[in-house]
């Protein structure tokens, strides 16, 4: 894998080539399809129950960018770890957590993927190995440099992809994580999500490199820049890091180029960019360009993918009620016992529990 | 009982604890130059150098690299040589190890020890802080500061056994310090005060070094006949008061002598729960004894000015008595 990869961020759609190369077959095929369109309802529905006032809090919707989590996480094994970012959506759904749980999780319900306690930034699930959003830019990726560690030290062959935006790469976490990594050999994918803004600040403002896979030169780290609208493309490129960081070579940073389509947060005005902006990367949509792959290319017949976005509607307004019905945490969770593993009473107790 | 120093226990309980394969130290120097305090002298070369991590500078690197392994199934000990440079640190500690178990509702735990060391000794100002109110303000970590050899070994190991992230905070003055310590394996629970000296004339609440400064004190007063009763905290958070106050409501009069700046700090919140609790058994206002508010001057004249002394503890004992 070349570092100066200049021409890898490929704005065509995934070649017939690639996809037989792949070898995937159609039912895989499809429910790519099928994740990417379910996150994309799933945040349609999640901007629609905030405006209900449903949901609290920020809310940092993963529009446009299904491609990335999609394709990257196919790339992994159940035994492998996922670290991400506050806009974490929609990697958890790639990841096969269940979307009850996380709408729940969004109206504070007991039920939620965290217990209600998390929210839209902190969605988790131990048991899937998806160790949780975090909601400090760059700083949880020296927690994926750390399980990395784990995994090597406890001589499994598991890696670690942690997800970030290209304005996670200039803070010193970033340079400390890569250093890190790099130096003792860690299978880590660093997955940077470039959607050209720092949250409204553009890529060509915040960075003095603007290509941020040329970042990980300064440490020999193998890196490479996708397209990451490309659910396929995206795929091939983690599977490649992934074989790389599994073999013991160490770690990988790729690029993923994509754009998100709605604002940073809810709340975004989107001061920094125009409609005709957003209307042209409309044209790059990787739900419409997957899509248009499967009819052209006879994998999957119109009435099969409205088929599934049908049941995809059933499923998110299956996810509205549960959450909706589902109880709400207990003060139990605003005691010590609720803060640590191994609470110790002391005498006078804290605030007379 | 052997006699030893609280370095030669804190080796002790970091030799025992490697027993367990889950257990790894990551920190800077703690290697190939041969440990900063000598704590960890010799462990490269018994451990090597998987186990024993010797770290780029870059704290917050050690810090989260310690959270996510503990994440996993590790039990991580990582030292940040002074405490100082856990500043730089400071966002993996309180928005990560603290929150973890809570914000993501129970599901992951966090057992890892930070080891840091307090400390003075013409270091100027930004190498002579003590941030122990910092940590022990925060919900999530559990933070101990021993004064024993025989608490520093039973609690690093407790810490260490401890699903919850710990701050275990040492201080450069007290590698020295000689006390009993037992040869075989034991703990000292988090969260437990201890009464370090008996009296009925006032109780001093204190920890860590300054217990030590305090019995000094005590010495000195007892000449006059004055009883000096001394409660060793051992923990900040969670803070055991029990202790204290059994000894405030025989005494009725109470200094607070701790080595951090007054305003806000830990000598505030432990005045404030003696009030608290105690404030029908009250016979004078609870004197403090704490850092003089300013950066930590290097002129050793204006440096022994600064930081608490025997001298300083006396005289607050005295006019809370008077």
């Amino acid at each position: 894998m070349a570092h100066n990869n200049d021409h890898a961020h490929h704005s065509a759609g995934s070649s017939p080539a690639l996809l037989n190369d792949s070898r995937l077959d159609a039912a895989t095929l499809i429910d790519y399809y099928r994740q990417m369109v379910l996150i994309r309802r799933f945040e349609e529905k999640c901007q629609e129950m905030y405006t209900k006032a449903k949901i609290g809090g920020f809310l940092h919707l993963y529009i446009g960018e299904e491609a990335t989590a999609v394709g990257a996480i196919a790339a992994l094994r159940p035994q492998d770890h996922i670290f991400t970012h506050y806009r974490d959506h929609g990697h958890a759904i790639a990841r096969g957590l269940d979307i009850n749980a996380l709408m729940a999780e969004l109206f504070g319900k007991v039920t939620g993927c965290s217990k209600g306690l998390g929210g839209s930034m902190h969605f988790a699930d131990a048991s899937k190995n998806f160790w949780g959003g975090y909601a400090i830019v760059g700083s949880h990726l020296p927690l994926a440099v750390g399980a990395a560690l784990g995994m090597k030290m406890q001589r499994k062959d598991s890696v670690v992809m942690v997800f970030f935006g290209d304005g996670a790469t200039n803070g010193g976490e970033f340079y400390e994580s890569l250093n890190f990594a790099q130096l003792w050999k860690l299978p880590v994918i660093f997955v940077c999500e470039n959607n050209l803004y720092a949250m409204g600040t553009p890529l060509e403002v915040h960075s003095s490199v603007t290509e941020i896979y040329r970042k990980a030169c300064a440490f020999g780290m193998t890196s490479e820049r996708v397209d990451g609208n490309d659910v396929l493309v995206m795929r091939e490129a983690a599977l490649r890091a992934v074989e790389h960081a599994r073999s013991g070579k160490g770690p990988v940073l790729l690029e993923a180029m994509t754009y998100r389509f709605r604002g940073h947060s809810a709340q975004d005005t989107q001061k920094y960019r125009t409609k005709e902006d957003i209307e042209r990367h409309r044209r790059n949509d990787p739900i419409t360009r997957f899509r248009a792959l499967l009819l052209n290319e006879g994998i999957a017949t119109e009435q099969q993918l409205r088929d599934i976005d049908r049941m995809i509607d059933d499923q998110v307004e299956a996810a509205v009620r549960f959450a909706d019905e589902s109880p709400e945490p207990g003060h139990e969770w605003i005691t010590q016992a609720g803060v640590y593993a191994a609470p110790i009473a002391v005498d006078p107790p804290i605030h007379g529990e | 009982m052997p006699i030893i120093t609280v370095r030669e226990a804190l080796r002790q309980a970091l030799h025992e604890a490697m027993q367990d394969e889950r257990v790894f130290i990551i920190g800077e120097d703690i290697g190939h130059y041969g440990s900063t305090y000598g704590v960890t002298a010799g462990f490269l070369e018994k451990y090597g150098p998987e186990r024993i991590r010797d770290a780029p500078i870059a704290e917050s690197g050690i810090v989260g690299i310690a959270i996510g392994a503990a994440m996993v199934g590790m039990r991580p000990i990582a030292e940040i040589m002074s405490v100082n440079f856990s500043l730089l640190a400071f966002d993996m500690l309180f928005n990560h190890a603290a929150k973890i178990y809570a914000m993501f509702g129970g599901q992951m735990t966090v057992p890892m020890v930070l080891r840091t060391t307090n400390g003075w000794t013409q270091l100027s100002a930004t190498h002579s802080q003590s941030f122990d109110v910092y940590f022990a303000h925060m919900p999530g970590l559990k933070v101990v500061a021993p004064a024993t050899p025989y608490d520093m070994k039973g609690m690093l190991k407790a810490a260490i056994e401890d699903p919850d992230p710990v701050v275990f905070i040492e201080h450069t003055l007290m590698y020295t310090v000689k006390g009993e310590v037992p040869e075989e394996s034991y703990t000292v629970p988090l969260g437990k005060a201890r009464l370090a000296r008996e009296g009925r004339d006032i109780t001093v609440v204190t920890y860590s070094r300054m217990v030590h400064l305090s019995q000094q004190a005590a010495d000195i007063l007892a000449r006059d006949g004055i009883e000096v009763e001394i409660v060793d905290l051992r923990t900040l958070r969670p803070l055991d008061m029990s202790v204290a106050l059994e000894s405030f409501k025989k005494t009725n009069r109470a200094v607070v002598v701790t080595e951090d700046w007054q305003s806000f700090g830990t000598s505030a919140e432990i005045a404030a729960r003696l009030y608290e609790h105690g404030f029908d058994y009250l016979d004078a206002p609870i004197a403090r004894v704490n850092f003089r508010e300013v950066p930590m001057p290097y002129s050793r004249n204006l440096e022994l000015q600064t930081v608490v002394t025997v001298d300083r503890i006396v005289q607050a004992i005295r006019k809370t008595l008077s």
